[in-house]
C-alpha cells in the first residue's frame, strides 16, 4: 500500500495496465511528454514509450474518433480530453460512433475506449473548465459513465473501464485531485494522505463498474451522490447529525439499483444530490427511478440539490455550487416530514 | 487483390510521433530555421488568384530589415505618428500584461494570459482593419482591445470579476467582450470564433455593407474541425474576412507539429482550399501591417478571403497555470531569430531619428504608471477573493432575454442562500 491522491491513483491504474496490456495506448492534448495539465499521465510517456502514450493534435473529434478506429484495428485506447467542458466537438464521435457500433455491426466491431476526463467545478475556473455534462452522456445508449469519489476507487474504476470492451466515459472530479472537499470554499483542503481510501495497492485490482458503495450506513434517509458531492453530503449529514445512508453511485450506467432501491425501501426517503444543473439532470432519472421502484415505501417526496440552471459562472461560483446550506435545507425538510 | 506472396518479407509499419527538437536544457540552435530576407517577397495585386499566390505561403512577408529599416514592396509607408502610436499601444499592452499577471500570482485573481513578444499580431493588425470592422479574438488579442481604446480600468474590472466588471463577474479572466468595440465575446472553447467570424462576414456581404471580418487562433487551434469548416464556408461564399493563424510555436506544452508543423506551414492551408495565403514575420510589426492592409483590402474588393500565418514565439507561459521550464527549452526565447517587435519597432523609429533610447524608457516608466494608476483605480472595485461581488439574481439574467419559472424560483433560493451563508458580507449589497 501506498499512500496516492486521486492523480497518483490514476497515473499508477494507467500504469498497471500499459504494462499489463500492450494494446493499451494514451493519446490526448499535452497527455505525453509534459505528463497531462493535471499530471495524471505524468512519466508514462518515458516508462511506455512515445507510440503507447503520446499528445494528439487539439482536435477532440480526432482524439476520439481516432481512439474508435484503434480500438476497431484491437487496441484499448484511453482517450484524455483535457476539461470535459472540451469534449463538445467529440460528441458526434461519441454518440453516433462509438456508442453504436457494437450495434450496428452486429458486435463485428467495438469500441473498447475509456474516455477520462476531469469535470466538475470548484476551482474558479469559470464557464470553461467547471462542468458537469455527465447527464449528456448517460442518456446516450452504449456509453458507460464512471464517477470515482476516491483515489482508491479511482485506480480500480479505471482498470475495470479500461478493461471494459464497451465504451467508458470516465469523469474525474478535479475538485478532489488533491484532498476531498466539503464544500466550504473557505476552508483549507485537506490532502487524501489524511484519509484512509488514499491507501492504494501500487499493483493492479479492480472495482466492478454497476456497483455503488454505501459509504455510511444509516436508517432516515437514503443520500445518493457522486464525485466531489459525496464528500460535501457525508460533510453536511453529519453537521446536521442526521441518520442518513449515504450511497456513492460510483457508476452512473450501468446503475447499482438494486443497492438504492434496498436502501430507499428501508429509509423511505431519499435526497439526490449532484452539482450538475438541475434541468434533465441525471438527478431527474433517479428520481424516476426511485418513484418507480420505491413508490409504496416513500414517506416524503423525493428531493434533489444541484447546481443551478445557469452556465457556471466564474465569480459566483460559491453562490452557484450546491453547498452545505442548499443541502441542509433539504436534508432538514426530507427528515423534518418524519414527525409529521 | 493486392495481395501477393511475398507478405512475410513487408517491413513492419511504424507510427511517427513528432517530437520538438529541444526540450528542457538543451541548447537551442536555430541556424537552420529559413528566413528570408526582408523586402524580397512580391507584393501581388490585392485582386490575384490565390492560385499564382502559392509561393508566398511558403516565404515569409519582412518589411524590417538587420539594420531596423523598411525595405521592399511589402513597406506599409506610415507616418511617423502611426508608427509611435504602434509602438505606444504594444509597450502599454507589454506592460498591462506583466502587472496584471503578478496580480495573479498575489492571488487577486483566478487566472491570466500575457501575449508577450506577440504583440505586433494584434496591435498592427487591428492598426491596419478600419475601426468598425469586426474582430473574433482568441484570448490572446488583447492588443486590439487597447488599439480601440478600450479602458484598462474594465479590462481589470472584468480580470477582478469584481463589481463594476461589465461581464458580471461572468467569465474567466480575460475573456474580454465589446459589441461597441467590435470585438466579439471570447469563447474558452478554441478555434469556434473562426465560423462565427466567417458567418459574420457572409452576413455583411449579404446585406451589401462595408465592413469586413477578421479572426484569431493559434496554430494548435488550427486542428480543430471549426477552423476547417471556416476556411470551407470562406471560399465556398467568397466571404469578406481575414483569418489569421497566430503560430507562436507552442500550444501549451505541445509544439507546432501536432498541428501538423512538421510538414508544411499553416498558410499553405490556405492553397488547399483556394483561398488567398500570406506567411509573414509576426514579430516585424510593419510586415504585420502590411499583410492586414492587404488582407483588407482584397476582402472590402469583394476579393475573397485570406489566411494570415503570423510566424512568432509565444516568450512566456502558455497562462498562469503552467511552467513551461517542464517541456521546452529556455534559450528558445533568447535565440528567437525573429527578435522582439517591440524591440524591432523601436531600433527602427530611432533609425528614422523619430524616437531614442531616452524616449523609450520615458515611454515604458509611463506605461507602468499607467497600468499602476488603472489597477488602483479597478481594486477600488474588488478583487476577486471570494467572488461574491455580484446581486446573486444577475446569475439567472441573461440565461433567457425572458427569466422563466424555473430559473425564478432558483434565484429566489440563490437569494435565501446568500441571507443564511453571507448575511453581511458585501454579497447581501
Ligand atoms: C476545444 C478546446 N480544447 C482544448 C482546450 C484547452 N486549451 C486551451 S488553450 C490550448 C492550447 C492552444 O494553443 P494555440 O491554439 O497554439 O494557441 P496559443 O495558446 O498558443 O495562443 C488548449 C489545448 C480548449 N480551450 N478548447
Ligand atoms: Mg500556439
Amino acid at each position: 500500500m501506498t499512500t496516492m491522491n486521486m492523480i497518483e491513483a490514476i497515473n499508477s491504474g494507467l500504469d498497471n495496465m500499459m504494462a499489463r496490456d500492450d494494446d493499451v495506448v494514451i493519446m490526448g492534448e499535452d497527455v505525453g511528454y509534459f505528463g497531462g495539465v493535471f499530471r495524471a499521465t505524468a512519466g508514462l510517456q518515458e516508462k511506455h514509450g512515445k507510440t503507447r502514450c503520446f499528445d494528439t493534435p487539439i482536435s477532440e473529434c480526432g482524439i476520439i474518433g481516432v481512439a474508435v478506429g484503434m480500438a476497431a484495428y484491437g487496441m484499448r485506447p484511453v482517450p484524455e480530453i483535457q476539461f470535459a467542458d472540451y469534449i463538445y466537438p467529440g460528441l458526434d464521435q461519441l454518440v453516433s460512433e462509438a456508442a453504436r457500433l457494437r450495434y450496428r455491426s452486429a458486435a463485428e466491431f467495438t469500441s473498447a475506449i475509456t474516455v477520462r476526463s476531469p469535470f466538475g467545478g470548484g476551482i474558479f475556473g469559470g464557464q470553461t473548465h467547471s462542468q458537469s455534462p455527465e447527464s449528456m452522456f448517460t442518456h446516450v445508449c452504449g456509453l458507460k459513465t464512471v464517477i470515482p469519489s476516491t483515489p482508491y476507487d479511482a485506480k480500480g474504476l479505471l482498470i475495470s473501464a479500461i478493461e471494459d470492451n464497451d465504451p467508458v466515459m470516465f469523469f474525474e472530479p478535479k475538485r478532489i485531485y488533491n484532498g476531498p472537499f466539503t464544500g466550504y470554499y473557505d476552508k483549507p483542503v485537506e490532502p487524501w494522505s489524511k484519509f484512509e481510501s488514499s491507501e492504494v495497492p501500487e499493483d493492479y485490482y479492480k472495482i466492478p463498474i454497476g456497483k455503488a458503495n454505501i459509504v455510511r450506513e444509516g436508517e432516515a434517509v437514503t443520500v445518493l451522490a457522486y464525485g466531489t458531492m459525496v464528500h460535501v453530503a457525508n460533510a453536511v449529514v453529519e453537521e446536521h447529525g442526521v441518520d442518513a445512508e449515504v450511497i456513492d453511485l460510483r457508476t452512473l450506467v450501468p446503475l447499482d439499483i438494486e443497492t438504492i432501491e434496498a436502501s430507499v425501501k428501508k429509509t423511505g426517503r431519499c435526497l439526490i444530490i449532484h452539482e450538475a444543473t438541475r434541468t434533465s439532470g441525471f438527478g431527474a432519472e433517479l428520481s424516476a427511478l426511485v418513484q418507480e421502484r420505491c413508490f409504496y415505501h416513500l414517506e416524503a417526496p423525493i428531493e434533489r440539490v444541484t447546481g443551478f440552471d445557469t452556465p457556471y459562472p466564474h465569480s459566483l461560483e460559491w453562490a452557484y455550487f450546491p453547498g452545505p446550506v442548499r443541502i441542509g435545507e433539504a436534508l432538514e425538510k426530507i427528515v423534518g416530514e418524519l414527525t409529521s | 487483390m493486392a495481395d501477393d506472396n511475398s507478405k512475410t518479407n513487408l517491413p513492419p509499419l511504424s507510427l511517427h510521433v513528432p517530437e520538438p527538437k529541444y526540450r528542457p536544457g538543451d541548447t537551442v540552435d536555430y541556424s537552420d530555421v529559413d528566413i528570408p530576407s526582408a523586402g524580397d517577397q512580391p507584393r501581388p495585386d490585392v485582386s490575384s488568384d490565390p492560385a499564382i499566390m502559392r509561393e508566398m505561403v511558403y516565404d515569409m512577408v519582412r518589411v524590417l530589415d538587420e539594420d531596423y529599416k523598411a525595405v521592399g514592396p511589402w513597406d506599409p509607408k506610415l507616418s511617423d505618428d502611426t508608427l509611435l502610436k504602434m509602438l505606444k499601444t504594444m509597450a502599454q499592452v507589454r506592460a498591462f500584461d506583466d502587472r496584471l499577471h503578478r496580480m495573479q500570482r498575489q492571488g487577486k485573481t483566478s487566472f491570466y494570459m500575457k501575449s508577450t513578444g506577440e504583440e505586433a499580431t494584434s496591435v498592427a493588425a487591428a492598426m491596419a482593419l478600419h475601426s468598425d470592422d469586426m474582430c473574433f479574438p482568441s484570448y490572446r488579442q488583447q492588443g486590439i482591445l487597447f488599439v480601440r481604446g478600450y479602458p484598462m480600468v474594465d479590462m481589470i474590472n472584468q480580470i477582478f470579476s469584481n463589481r463594476e466588471d461589465k461581464l458580471k463577474g461572468r467569465q474567466l479572466p480575460i475573456m474580454y467582450c465589446s459589441r461597441r468595440l467590435g470585438f466579439f465575446s471570447i469563447s474558452g472553447n478554441l478555434a469556434t470564433q473562426y465560423p462565427q467570424a466567417v458567418g459574420w462576414a457572409m452576413a455583411s456581404a449579404a446585406k451589401g455593407d462595408t465592413r469586413i471580418a477578421a479572426t484569431w487562433c493559434g496554430e494548435g487551434s488550427t486542428a480543430e474541425g471549426d477552423f476547417h469548416s471556416a476556411m470551407t464556408f470562406a471560399t465556398v461564399y467568397n466571404a469578406p474576412i481575414i483569418m489569421n493563424v497566430v503560430n507562436n510555436q507552442w500550444a501549451i506544452s505541445s509544439f507546432s507539429g501536432f498541428a501538423g508543423g512538421e510538414r508544411t506551414t499553416f498558410a499553405a492551408r490556405a492553397a488547399g482550399y483556394g483561398i488567398a495565403g500570406l506567411r509573414v514575420d509576426g514579430n516585424d510589426p510593419l510586415a504585420v501591417y502590411a499583410a492586414t492592409q492587404w488582407a483588407a483590402e482584397r476582402a472590402r474588393t469583394n476579393n475573397g478571403p485570406t489566411l494570415i500565418e503570423h510566424f512568432t514565439y509565444r516568450a512566456e507561459a502558455h497562462s498562469t497555470s503552467d511552467d513551461p521550464s517542464a517541456y521546452r527549452s529556455a534559450q528558445e526565447r533568447e535565440e528567437w531569430p525573429l527578435g522582439d517587435p517591440i524591440t524591432r519597432l523601436k531600433r527602427h523609429l530611432i533609425h528614422r531619428g523619430v524616437w531614442s533610447k531616452e524616449q523609450h524608457e520615458a515611454l515604458d516608466k509611463d506605461c507602468i504608471e499607467a497600468v499602476k494608476v488603472a489597477t488602483k483605480e479597478a481594486e477600488k472595485n474588488g478583487i476577486l477573493g471570494h467572488g461574491l461581488h455580484q446581486p446573486f439574481e444577475t446569475m439567472f439574467q441573461d440565461v433567457f432575454e425572458e427569466m422563466p419559472w424555473h430559473l425564478k424560483e432558483q434565484s429566489e433560493q440563490a437569494n435565501k442562500e446568500r441571507e443564511i451563508k453571507w448575511p453581511d458580507a458585501e454579497a447581501s449589497r
